[in-house]
């Protein structure tokens, strides 16, 4: 039996995908798990591979060629056997409406599954939510209800869709835990309680619920904390920033990472690894810092997972390095180190680059002195570095010269509120400025 | 050196020989301990003296009924029937005898080894096999799947005796009937002996203690088929306990007690179905600090127990006591072990059947446990009564009853009492698991005259839309 190749969503947000390369051509005898073709997604460049074997028939979509996700490429079946029902379908692929007799064959290449929560926009510089809605194709009518107009495939339970339909969710905007990724009660109910809000135009799009982590803890919501929530949301968009920017001198810091560079042979240590290591240090101390908005809750996360920016051509993106505060600097530096090489590559696997629990964005080598970064939701907060300079400082009643670093801290006031950010802001800059600090 | 296996199962009932053949399908060096004490010492109670060889003497009974009690009326007429106990007992073990024939073959298709012997786990990792004969000897396994089973119970002072006071397996085995007898219990076990030897002439009286039949189904459906058993001529006492029995009498007298006091009842048999207790005893469990639920294995939706590396499937590892849900819980933990596991159990998705005459058959929650847990519903209930299909086949008692969430009209449970109902509850099952709704299922056209209808009759009706009511 003649089986389809088609563009396979290999992250939750693709909707597209580039076709790289062939790996194969037409006439190839092809197995199992051998790999078709590289695919360019929104996130990162990977493989496609076969679930079952055949002779690769036809190659409908060439190298460099962009097609939705679910759009016929290819076809795989046995030597000699009538495939032109397939061709003819290949005219209407982009619609998206399997033949029967034929069955997808095609599955990412290892991407454990999805967990169950939305996804969140990669870093600061992400469309507005409001964009990445815009493209998630409409839903059919509920009297169509259970087929997605991408794939053609149920993706969603009828309890599910009522309940959603009900709550004024849209299925599309969820992700399914169910087999194949079928959006079931369980994930509707999710995201109830996560608050996820509703597709009227009226109700601001929030931050998604985020994966939770063993040792979370929720906190209820007080009255007041709605009221501000609410208030903030209505004034500003989806996560109310405010912003918070500190000077810093980093002469004793900077001297401390040249004396240990110096007795490093190899994997020196760098100057973000040192802000990763420091941030995560502040984080574990001020917990509240280190939390998301989750519609009717705060979840206080259990460990601190530190994004990094990393911008790489055409984009940008956020490896996570994770429990950074239980790391020490050397492990920081290799980390990261391997995981910016493989976001430049665009090989991180999602679960490399989601799920932050704070991230630090770093322009100091743009020369930016100093710059305001867009939270990463549902992170509460993101710290902005600016580059460190020379700078005539007033130190005991004289004017002296000091290199200095100025960060801000943009700040999701639904969970911080500008004391608690400055806080942490304080136990940051003196952690910098009193690297001893660090072993209190 | 002992013989080292990636899984071995302790004990070849529903649960455990399911087990053993997935695991071994995945690739997974597998044995199968098994203390043969049964006759084809494979296959556990349900092959050898429970599910198989009591459904061949009900299929007897429904053709004596059939002749007996409708075939004139369907326009067969049949002088001189004789009911041969007998020969009905002798179908049912060669039937038996088959299947157990069967599960050697297909261990010996995929690969399994057969430990004849009792397991008895000396550590995690290691079992030791006794066989009837000879030296214990040990054998290493990654992991540990205990399905040793259930074994039949009874009360202090009705201990079966095999001969006056009997169990499920002596009734099996029954080729000469008494004039009377009583079964103890009212649950699925009871129901069906009932059937099938009130269907061969035998006076029958059931005793349950609470006040319906089935007591774990909806109450409709045991009120219902209370009421087809009585029609029948059977004697129903609900809501009664059994006091004491003087089993030196000739007939024996047991005395039984309800709201209306004291009684005793005269019988040549007392057939005890008042459950099962899990066998867990010998098995080395605490020494290895297995947790147990109740008289059970406690374990999680993977069955895995507390204990790394050991697992409990089957009727050892808890309630409901079913070798449909032994086996799949066998086939979840061979996954788990394999490292390929689609799906936990679901242990709310099971379906329960009885295959007396009408048949029950439930799935999901009652009516009541419903209105317990404060949920909205909706009930739809069609009865069978001017059921096409019901109709034609002369057994038109019973119903279909569905519980729907009010709000969603999800399918919460379904009750049902008729013509062939245990074929129905798949339909719901399946519906159950992919979430559908009485919508779903009322849009489906469902095939004209079948008794599937009535599950469509009664979502119909959980949405005050039922076609034929």
């Amino acid at each position: 039996m003649a089986t389809k190749v088609v563009m396979a969503q290999l992250s939750p947000t693709m909707e597209e995908g580039k076709l790289l390369e062939w790996k194969v051509g037409e006439g190839d005898r092809v197995e199992a798990s051998d790999v078709l073709a590289e695919i360019e997604t929104d996130k990162a460049n990977m493989d496609i591979e076969a679930l079952g074997g055949g002779i690769v028939r036809k190659i409908l979509v060439q190298a460099g060629e962009t097609v939705p996700v679910g759009a016929l490429i290819g076809i795989i079946g046995e030597e000699g056997e009538d495939i032109s029902a397939l061709l003819a379908e290949a005219e209407v692929a982009a619609s998206g409406h399997p033949a029967d007799g034929t069955e997808d064959v095609l599955v990412p290449p290892a991407i454990p599954e999805v967990p169950a929560v939305s996804e969140a926009p990669v870093v600061s510089e992400t469309p507005a939510v409001s964009e990445v809605e815009a493209a998630i194709p409409e839903e059919l009518p509920h009297s169509h209800a259970g087929e997605s107009s991408v794939t053609g495939r149920m993706k969603a339970s009828p309890v599910a869709r009522r309940m959603a339909d009900e709550a004024g969710l849209r299925v599309s905007d969820l992700t399914g835990s169910g087999p194949g990724g079928r959006v079931v009660k369980r994930d509707v109910e999710a995201a109830i309680a996560a608050g996820v809000p509703g597709s009227g135009p009226a109700t601001a799009p929030a931050g998604p619920a985020g994966p939770s982590r063993p040792d979370d803890e929720l906190l209820e919501l007080s009255q007041m904390r709605k009221a501000i929530a609410k208030r903030l949301v209505q004034s500003i968009g989806p996560v109310p920033h405010f912003f918070l920017t500190t000077e810093i001198d980093m002469g004793r810091v900077l001297d401390l990472r040249s004396v240990m560079n110096a007795r490093l042979e190899s994997g020196k240590i760098g100057v973000n690894d040192v802000l990763v290591k420091i941030a995560a240090e502040a984080l574990a101390r001020h917990p509240e810092v280190n939390a998301s908005w989750q519609g009717d809750a705060i979840r206080r996360h259990g460990s601190v997972d530190i994004g990094i920016a990393v911008a790489i051509e055409d984009g940008l993106i956020t490896p996570v390095l994770r429990a950074a505060d239980r790391k020490g600097l050397r492990e920081i530096s290799t980390e990261a180190a391997e995981l910016i090489d493989r976001a430049r590559a665009k090989r991180l696997l999602p679960e490399e680059y989601q799920g932050a629990t704070f991230s630090v964005s770093n322009l100091g080598m743009f020369d930016i002195d100093q710059f305001t970064a867009i939270i990463n939701p549902p992170e509460a907060a993101i710290l902005a570095v600016g580059s460190t300079v020379d700078k005539p400082v007033v130190v005991d009643g004289e004017i002296t010269v000091r290199r200095r670093m100025r960060v801000t801290m943009s700040c999701d006031h639904r969970v911080v509120d500008g004391a608690t950010g400055a806080r942490f802001l304080q136990t940051f800059k003196a952690m910098l400025e009193n690297p001893l600090e660090l072993v209190l | 050196m002992a013989e080292k296996y990636d899984i071995l199962v302790i004990g070849a009932g529903p649960a455990g020989y399911v087990c053993a053949i997935r695991a071994a399908q995945l690739g997974l060096k597998t044995a199968c301990v098994e203390a043969s004490t049964y006759e084809g010492g494979l296959g556990g109670t349900c092959l050898n003296w429970g599910c198989i060889p009591a459904k061949a003497l009900l299929e007897s009974a429904a053709l004596a009924q059939n002749i007996s009690r409708h075939g004139e009326e369907l326009g067969v007429r049949a002088d001189n029937v004789r009911f041969d106990m007998g020969a009905a007992v002798d179908r049912s073990r060669f039937i038996s005898s088959k299947l157990t024939g069967g599960v050697r073959f297909l261990f010996k298709k995929n690969g399994v080894q057969l430990l004849e012997g009792r397991g008895r786990i000396a550590s995690p990792g290691v079992v030791e096999v006794t066989p009837e004969e000879g030296d214990p000897t040990t054998v290493e396994a990654a992991s540990i799947v205990v399905a040793t089973g259930a074994v039949m119970m009874s009360f202090p002072g009705f201990e079966i005796d095999g001969d006056r006071v009997i169990g499920s397996r002596e009734a099996l085995a029954l080729r000469t009937l008494p004039q009377r007898m009583v079964v103890v219990g009212g649950g699925y076990v009871g129901v069906e002996f009932a059937d099938v030897f009130d269907a061969f002439g035998v006076d029958v009286t059931i005793v349950e203690m609470l006040d319906t039949l089935v007591p774990v189904s909806d109450a409709d459906v045991g009120k219902t088929l209370a009421r087809s058993f009585k029609k029948r001529g059977m004697e129903v006492r609900t809501d009664t306990k059994v006091v004491s029995l003087d089993r030196e009498a000739s007939p024996m007298v047991l005395t039984v007690t309800s709201k209306k006091g004291e009684e005793k009842i005269e019988t040549d048999v007392l057939l005890m179905a008042v459950g099962r207790k899990p066998v867990t005893e010998g098995l080395g469990l605490e020494e290895a600090g297995v947790e147990m639920d109740g008289p059970w294995i406690g374990i999680d939706e993977w069955c895995q127990t507390n204990v790394p590396g050991i697992y409990a499937i089957g009727d050892v590892a808890g309630q409901p006591m079913l070798a449909h849900k032994g086996s799949h819980e066998g086939i979840v933990a061979a996954e788990r072990i394999a490292g390929v596991a689609h799906h936990p159990m679901r242990y709310d998705n099971i379906p329960s059947v009885g295959y007396c005459h009408p048949e029950v058959a439930s799935i999901g929650i009652t009516e009541e446990q419903a209105k317990q847990a404060g949920r909205e519903i909706k009930v739809g209930k069609y009865p069978l009564t001017s059921h096409g299909r019901a109709l034609v086949a002369g057994h038109n008692d019973g119903f279909v009853k569905i519980i729907a969430d009010a709000e969603y009209g999800e399918v919460l449970g379904v009750h049902m009492v008729g013509h062939n109902v245990s074929e129905l509850v798949a339909e719901v099952g399946i519906a159950r698991a992919l979430e559908s709704t009485v919508e779903e299922i009322a849009a489906h056209a469902h095939a004209h005259p079948s008794m599937a209808e009535a599950v469509m009759e009664a979502a119909l009706a959980a949405m005050d839309r039922a076609i034929h009511i």
